[in-house]
């Protein structure tokens, strides 16, 4: 049954992504949706971490925003091609993530949290203030994403290009789930101590999905970059951190494609309702309590659970 | 040879000394158990063991190997494995796969062959879920093969937990109170599934406070009080011994 919902769920995902464009009348219909596709993708990451992993990241437009910064100074001051330099800064996030990671993932709940937060701040600070690097709070211009010769423009070549992205992440995502590496790290969610005695190193899986977030939100942030040719320190906010959490959390933590729903409705739901723009941070507070009251597993998990719940009825 | 030697160790847990120089030694092939009052230190000596706690000072030796300084983890890949007097279920997982963390060790655990689902991993872990649902088997657990860990009563928790350590094969496996919140049936039944376990060569450390188990299937016992040692021996000695007498029942002096 778990091989079926999971070939049926990323067939049904693919599907979803080469249709949608149906109802997109025009070009800045692509633009949001390729912003949704790439909030996804970064939540796919983050999942894996605070759904499955049992940890927490309040610092993760961090990652997200060193990727970005990244591959903006490693393509435009030295001129690197954009591919190498997308490749170079995942590498320099996934070592800082390691080395940041080794000590604070030792703490846990609300120290995690703590810390985690501390990170994404200063590199939001070092990314203001580092102004001969970054461009400072002025932001810095990125030209367009080119891999030999062949230059990624406009919207629509995006989209393509982040619906593949997506339904590469869910896939990766969903088989290191269901591989031994996932259910030892589901496991160290469940009991840390359970685990580690039938010879799961919890610290080395903690620290090892530590960084593949990191990964998964640096490769996003460098795509991002490109993609919209200009980036200002604010992609790596607090509320650009808890906006990943609450997308996460909204889904439905440890469900992949929950992930991909809470994602993708948090980031239409400013431009549905335009006029919750100025209320933004206020909106996803109360998303994020409503859904800890109303839906603790959040809107993916609840559904299929209503669902079964209702056939179960039915027969 | 002994499998387990315990050299004048000591736990202190600020300035209480809940462990006080204690030694003793665990044969291969034999089940033995450690009786004593409630805040004898049995639990603090399990911790200590499996290395969950860190001796103030005396020596743990596995296999003729110190353990001092190593993890958990590492114990487990050394061939000790341990059950939890307060339930350390994954209940986020189904129950077969809690079994299969337990065969942690003895797969593929490399991340990239993982992420991108090698075909060898998916035919290691199909016979790993096999296997383990021979575990569960093995301990009486068939009916709950299919069922979510969350969803399984407390007495098939405990089972549950032993089918977990089993997984990981070890040669010394340490049960702390596998029958406590048990009614006397499902009691007798974890007695069963301890024999058939020893049967196997495993050899079983019991931290028990049913008595009538313990007389009844060990082979050794050690029976500890305020972290000493009060008695060592076959069951029929311990129970003869003065001085657990006086610790159980209260001194008739």
């Amino acid at each position: 049954m778990w091989k079926t919902a999971r070939i049926g769920g990323l067939g049904a995902l693919a599907l979803i992504l080469v249709l949608a464009p149906l109802g997109f009348p025009n070009a800045y219909f692509y633009d949001i949706a390729v912003k949704a596709l790439f909030n996804a993708v970064v939540c796919i990451g983050l999942n894996l971490l605070i759904g499955y992993g049992g940890q927490i990241s309040l610092g993760h437009a961090g990652f997200f925003a060193l990727g970005a910064y990244g591959s903006a100074i490693l393509t435009v001051t030295y001129k690197l091609p954009a591919l190498p330099a997308m490749l170079l800064s995942a590498l320099g996030v996934g070592v800082l993530a390691y080395l940041i990671g080794r000590p604070i993932l030792r703490l846990k709940g609300h120290y995690l949290a703590m810390a985690t937060l501390g990170i994404g701040i200063i590199i939001h600070i070092v990314l203001k203030t580092e102004s001969g690097l970054t461009g400072g709070p002025d932001g810095m211009g990125v030209d367009p994403f080119s891999v030999m010769g062949f230059t990624m423009m406009g919207d629509r070549m995006w989209y393509w290009a982040a619906a593949a992205l997506l339904v590469l992440a869910v896939w990766l995502s969903l088989n290191l789930i269901d591989s031994p590496v996932g259910r030892a790290l589901r496991a160290v969610h469940g009991s840390e101590v359970g685990a580690e005695v039938v010879g799961v190193d919890t610290s080395s899986y903690k620290v090892m999905v530590f960084v593949v977030s990191a990964v998964f939100a640096s490769l996003i942030g460098s795509l991002f970059a490109h993609k919209d040719g200009f980036i200002t320190p604010d992609i790596g906010s607090f509320f650009r951190s808890v906006e990943f959490v609450v997308m996460v959390v909204l889904g439905g933590m440890a469900s992949t494609f929950g992930s991909v729903v809470g994602a993708i409705i948090l980031t239409l739901l400013p431009q549905v309702l335009t006029v919750v723009e100025d209320y933004e941070a206020m909106v996803f507070g109360g998303i994020m309590m409503g859904t800890m009251i109303f839906l603790p597993k959040g809107l993916l998990p609840s559904l299929v659970a209503g669902l079964r719940k209702r056939g179960g009825a039915a027969q | 040879m002994s499998l387990l030697k315990v050299d004048g160790l000591s736990k202190e847990f600020g300035g209480v000394h809940a462990i006080e120089d204690l030694s003793f030694v665990i044969n291969p092939g034999t089940i033995h158990s450690i009786i004593g009052p409630n805040g004898a230190g049995k639990t603090t000596l399990f911790n200590l063991i499996t290395a969950v706690y860190t001796p103030s000072c005396g020596k743990i030796l596995f296999d003729d190997k110190d353990i001092a300084g190593k993890k958990p983890y590492e114990l487990a890949a050394m061939g000790m494995s341990r059950t939890f007097q307060n339930l350390q279920i994954f209940f986020n997982m189904p129950a077969i796969e809690n079994v299969m963390v337990g065969h942690h060790l003895h797969l593929n655990r490399r991340f990239l062959p993982s992420l991108l689902r090698l075909p060898a991993v998916v035919r290691r872990d199909r016979e790993c879920r096999d296997y383990c649902a021979s575990l569960m088997e093995f301990v009486g657990l068939s009916r709950y093969v299919g069922a979510d860990a969350a969803s399984m009563p407390y007495g098939a928790l405990k089972r549950l937990e032993i089918a977990r350590a089993l997984a990981a094969k070890p040669r010394l496996l340490l049960l702390d109170e596998p029958a406590a919140g048990l009614n006397a049936t499902e009691s007798r039944e974890i007695d069963e599934v301890i024999k058939k376990v020893a049967q196997t060569g495993v050899t079983v450390v019991l931290v028990e406070h049913d008595m009538k188990m313990v007389m009844g299937i060990s082979d050794a016992i050690l029976a500890i009080d305020y972290g000493r040692k009060l008695a060592e021996g076959t069951p029929a000695e311990v129970r003869a011994n003065p001085a657990v007498v006086s610790a159980y029942l209260g001194a008739h002096a």
